[in-house]
């Protein structure tokens, strides 16, 4: 380590964002969760008392986000609990959920609590992938979840994953968004970790997929202009640079597992040979500043060749680390995202792939649902 | 930011914007917006303006108190290109 703990208080800014993943548990089955392959693998879920206590000890360290996530957050019975102890130590609040249990209720009473925002994903979670936008029953409890929503007099955004199968239906995606009276759509690319690597060649859109998606999304901006602010996300793999990783490790972001490990970011207990701190053992100043997890791979000195005497290093920070160590077997190498990294042509092969139409691929492997059974089994 | 054009009544009463929260942040050591998933740092003459933001006090009013505080004249120009700003942004209500 390049900086001993003194100088790391000083120089390391607050954890400003803090997710937490109160539960893996989920009544989705989507093909692209970044959920943990093994997450039914885990300890237990920290209790109520255990989450309390982390949103204390986490704004006493300066965070001011708190974003309520999973797995579905809904499907713990406390999370009001949860949101009225963040509101009341100033967090500006925000939940992430497919709206499935989102009742008039619990939103009443989350509203109550103090909630300040309402993050609605599309669920493009059931098994019958193609038909999910026409699919009546998804549709009725989309509109439902987004009447609720406006009623509580949250703002309406909406959050839809993209990727090979659903892209080519960018325009009803965004009418549907229309529909419901959304103000803000994010069409967010799927990027490559836990399941959705496993499914990557079945879900990486082509070029010509992707630049038609954006040429029409940018026709809907114009149409559109401010009713409805679109954000379209591209896949990393389509970049020649990589993208500064949840803002540099250890910088802006903690995530808190439902099991109360402490990581830079949601995927990041995929690196083996790290051990990361749990908020069981350890309070959050300690495990932001002062733990050997959150110091890992902040300074440049992990950093090698082509990062190391890059004139980009402090703009992108060498990338992620989670896809160094994926497609490298190195979580200190470069991500291979960039066109200096030697192994870049890990992702160009992706990409190649990607090209061949479905109908012409030799290998037709079968999507891979997220399911707690498949998880038990997976090994990591 | 004087080449920031403004044509705002100086009677109006600006509020802060539905989705935005203004808080102290002792860590920080400064006044944040904070928002959707996101966050805006003020700095301290931006702070001393938008605390002052409640839909009740007049821009006049503000320009007013903020010299009285800061026990000089001139401030019109700096706070009505804040204000300007702050409505682009979409920070305030005017």
């Amino acid at each position: 380590m390049s900086v001993n703990a003194v100088d790391t208080v000083s120089l390391v800014g607050p954890p400003l964002w803090l997710l937490a993943e109160v539960t893996y548990r989920c009544p989705l089955h989507c093909v692209f969760c970044y959920n943990p392959v093994d997450f039914a693998q885990s300890g237990p879920e920290l209790s109520t008392e255990d989450w309390l206590r982390v949103l204390r000890e986490a704004r006493a360290a300066g965070s001011v986000q708190c974003g309520f996530s999973g797995g579905e957050p809904l499907v713990r019975e406390d999370l009001e609990i949860l949101v009225a102890e963040a509101h009341r130590l100033g967090f500006y609040t925000n939940l992430l959920t497919s709206g499935v249990g989102l009742t008039e209720a619990r939103a009443t009473a989350l509203k109550l609590a103090g909630l300040d925002h309402v993050q609605l994903s599309f669920q493009d979670s059931t098994k019958e992938l193609n038909d999910f936008l026409s699919h009546t029953k998804t549709f009725d409890l989309k509109r439902r979840t987004a009447d609720i929503i406006k009623a509580n007099g949250w703002p309406m955004v909406l959050n839809c994953v993209i990727h090979r199968l659903n892209i080519d239906y960018i325009e009803q995606i965004i009418d549907l968004a229309v529909e419901l009276g959304a103000e803000y759509l994010e069409l967010a690319n799927s990027q490559y970790y836990s399941w959705a690597e496993i499914n990557r060649d079945n879900l990486l859109p082509s070029r010509e997929q992707i630049e038609r998606a954006e040429r029409l999304t940018n026709a809907y901006r114009e149409l559109l202009g401010d009713k409805l602010r679109i954000i379209f996300v591209v896949p990393d793999y389509y970049e020649t640079r990589p993208k500064k990783c949840m803002n540099g490790w250890g910088n802006v972001f903690l995530t808190v597992t439902p099991d109360g490990s402490a990581l830079p970011c949601h995927t990041a207990k995929m690196l083996k040979g790290i051990e990361f701190p749990n908020v069981r053992d350890m309070n959050i100043s300690d495990i932001w500043y002062r733990s050997t997890a959150f110091n890992y791979f902040r300074g440049d000195s992990w950093m090698k060749d082509p990062c190391r005497t890059c004139a980009d290093k402090e703009k992108d920070r060498g990338g992620c680390r989670c896809q160094a160590y994926m497609l490298t077997g190195d979580a200190a190498n470069a991500d291979p995202v960039c066109d200096k990294s030697p192994m870049h042509e890990r992702v160009t092969q992706a990409v190649d792939y990607a090209q061949i139409p479905d109908a012409q691929r030799d290998i037709v492997k079968p999507l891979v649902f997220r399911d707690p059974k498949a998880s038990r089994l997976a090994k990591v | 930011m004087s080449d920031v054009q403004t044509e705002i009544d100086l009677q109006t009463c600006p509020r802060i914007a539905k989705l935005f929260k203004l808080q102290w942040e002792e860590v920080q050591n400064s006044w944040v917006l904070l928002y959707p998933e996101g966050m805006v740092k003020l700095n301290a003459s931006a702070g001393e303006i938008m605390t002052r933001i409640d839909g009740v006090t007049s821009v006049i009013e503000l320009v007013r108190a903020l010299e009285l505080k800061f026990n000089t004249t001139g401030l019109h120009a700096d706070v009505l290109d804040f204000l300007t700003i702050a409505q682009r942004r979409g920070w305030i209500k005017l």
